[in-house]
């Protein structure tokens, strides 16, 4: 990608010899790839309905408009996640996994022909939770503020204080004329 | 040399890049001494500002020691010579320069074709940020080009520290200039919302130039306790209702000047509905800025009152109260500093310690830790409101 980007550059600009230290975290990459897995799988079960249900033995109206829906779910929770609030993705993620959950052990049920499908696609799924869980864990634990805000309350910025500074633009000001189109009437 | 370089959204890594090199006979090469994130720089670490490339230097607040000279300096400076350089670059002899309006510099901008079409006239060239201005790189580096150095400078004598005068190149003029075109009367309110650094300057510069009451509006404790010993009345926005007490305080007229230290990503917060709605638009990328802020001030501002712009805004926004604007006959003013119009000023004011604009500094580290201090920085963690890095 830089030596792509490279070519937006002047020669004499600097150019990278050896990449360092990120400011991104593992748990950061992990998020984006289960962002585009939903996104991916979300577009799958917008456009597939049929297929997904049919392989799930669940063939019916409702349960292919659910599909959909979950599909628009998993899309809608891989754009947040996506952006820069990954932590309110990633539990709204962890949110539709406990749908998929739910729906998946209704599908279990002995009356559907295709529950050997089923089985598979649960563990697949809890195994997604578990992600989930962990990454939406740490990207809590990791933009939690810890500890008592500090007080700057020493911080005045006027080394001669407050009060003087004030004093001075004071004097300052009342040796100029106030203009009348822009003067207050509050007094 | 060492610096900090934009890979992608909330990817910032220390790299080693090659040294820069004099190009121009106007250049200046610095060895850096001292920079800072700036809280637009986190507009650029969320990717929310367009034109920025994998391999982009970082950084727009930095000084330093010159350590080469182009053959057109032609002795306005020297090696050795310790400078603030500010964030605009400007060639200082274009009609705008000559009018004093450096940040749209007609000729410092090397991708005018591009920030024309965009911006329908192309601004200055900026240090570190995006290709719309200039793709220069930028300051969180070892070493920096400085094109136009014999104008885009600020020489600093000696005495002062470099967490004295290091924010002369953004941030302090920054808030000053955005209070400075309110024309602040003795009589004057001015509500400040966003107590991060430029909104901190603002505060005191509004304080220097003879406001007589500033209230400053944010939600974090240790923000808000740095600006009340800047002498501001606050306002927590998780507690109490800004319209409510900003009215209460101006005896129900409303601030008559106001002034946006946010700017494009202000907080989002279930209390503000709007805000949750903007946010909405801007993850897809239907709207890029967040105006809840503006919106608040057209609606408390008092008629015929002055709604100052510092903060910074990269595109779209969306549900602006233009009636109430219009209506009340206020008069907006925003844009880029222009750095050099207040740094003679703001410098005296230094040197002659009216201000010591160092007191906004929280964290010192290392370039090497400069990816983590953006995170840091950006999740307010340790209650961080600046960050200064030393290469």
């Amino acid at each position: 990608m830089n030596i792509l980007t490279n070519i937006t550059r002047m020669p004499s600009d600097p150019k990278i010899i050896e990449t360092g230290r990120s400011s991104a975290h593992p748990i950061d990459t992990l998020s984006r790839g289960l962002a585009w897995f939903g996104i991916c799988l979300g577009t799958l079960e917008l456009l597939a309905p049929r297929r997904i249900g049919r392989a799930l033995g669940v063939e019916s109206p409702t349960a292919y408009a659910l599909i959909r829906f979950f599909g628009a779910r998993e899309i809608a929770a891989g754009v947040v996640t996506l952006s820069t609030e990954k932590k309110l993705g990633l539990w709204s993620r962890v949110a539709g996994d406990v749908m998929d959950i739910a729906a998946l052990t209704a599908a279990l049920m002995p009356y559907n022909r295709r529950r050997q499908n089923v089985g598979p696609a649960l563990i697949a799924v809890l195994g997604v939770t578990a992600l989930d869980l962990f990454a939406a864990g740490q990207v809590t634990q990791r933009s939690r503020r810890k500890g008592e805000a500090k007080n700057y309350s020493g911080r005045t910025g006027f080394p001669n204080g407050t009060a003087l500074s004030r004093n001075r633009a004071n004097i300052a000001a009342s040796t100029r004329q106030v203009e009348p189109a822009a003067t207050s009437h509050r007094h | 040399m060492k610096a900090l370089v934009w890979h992608g959204k909330e990817d910032i890594r220390c790299d080693r890049v090659s040294d820069p090199e004099i190009e121009e006979p106007r250049d200046a090469i610095i060895k850096v001494t001292s920079c800072a994130i700036c809280g637009s720089d986190l507009h650029l670490f969320h990717n929310f500002i367009p034109a920025m490339l994998p391999g982009d230097i970082m950084g727009h607040e930095m000084m330093g020691e010159v350590v080469e000279v182009g053959s057109g300096v032609n002795g306005h400076l020297k090696k050795g010579d310790r400078i603030v350089v500010p964030f605009t670059i400007f060639c200082g002899e274009c009609d705008q320069c000559k009018a004093g309006n450096y940040s749209v510099c007609e000729r410092s901008n090397r991708k005018k074709e591009m920030a024309d079409k965009v911006f329908g006239h192309a601004t200055a060239g900026l240090f570190g940020y995006s290709h719309l201005t200039g793709g220069y790189p930028g300051g969180q580096a070892e070493y920096l080009r400085v094109p136009f150095a014999d104008t885009t400078h600020i020489k600093i004598p000696d005495g002062l520290t470099d967490e004295q005068v290091l924010f002369l190149g953004d941030i302090f003029p920054t808030g000053w200039q955005a209070v400075k075109q309110c024309d602040i009367q003795p009589t004057d309110t001015v509500a400040i919302w966003g107590c991060g650094p430029v909104g901190q300057m603002a505060i005191r510069s509004a304080v220097l130039l003879g406001a007589e009451q500033v209230i400053a509006i944010d939600y974090l404790p240790e923000r808000l306790s740095m600006a009340e010993a800047g002498g501001a009345t606050t306002i927590n926005f998780k507690q109490e209702s800004v319209i409510e007490r900003l009215n209460d305080l101006t005896d129900g007229k409303g601030p008559e000047k106001c002034l946006d230290a946010t700017g494009m990503e202000s907080h989002v917060s279930f209390s503000q509905p709007d805000t949750i709605y903007d946010r909405a638009k801007q993850m897809v990328m239907m709207e890029s800025d967040r105006p809840h802020v503006l919106r608040e001030m057209i609606y408390v501002c008092r008629p015929a009152g002055v709604i100052s712009i510092p903060g910074v805004y990269s595109g779209l926004i969306d549900k602006m109260p233009m009636g109430i604007a219009m209506n009340k006959g206020l008069t907006f003013k925003m844009g880029q500093t222009h750095v050099n119009r207040w740094s003679d000023d703001l410098l005296n004011r230094i040197a002659e310690n009216q201000i010591d604009p160092s007191f906004v500094i929280t964290h010192t580290a290392s370039l090497e830790d400069g990816p983590e201090m953006y995170n840091v920085f950006r999740d307010k963690r340790d209650s961080c409101v600046k960050v200064v890095l030393k290469p």
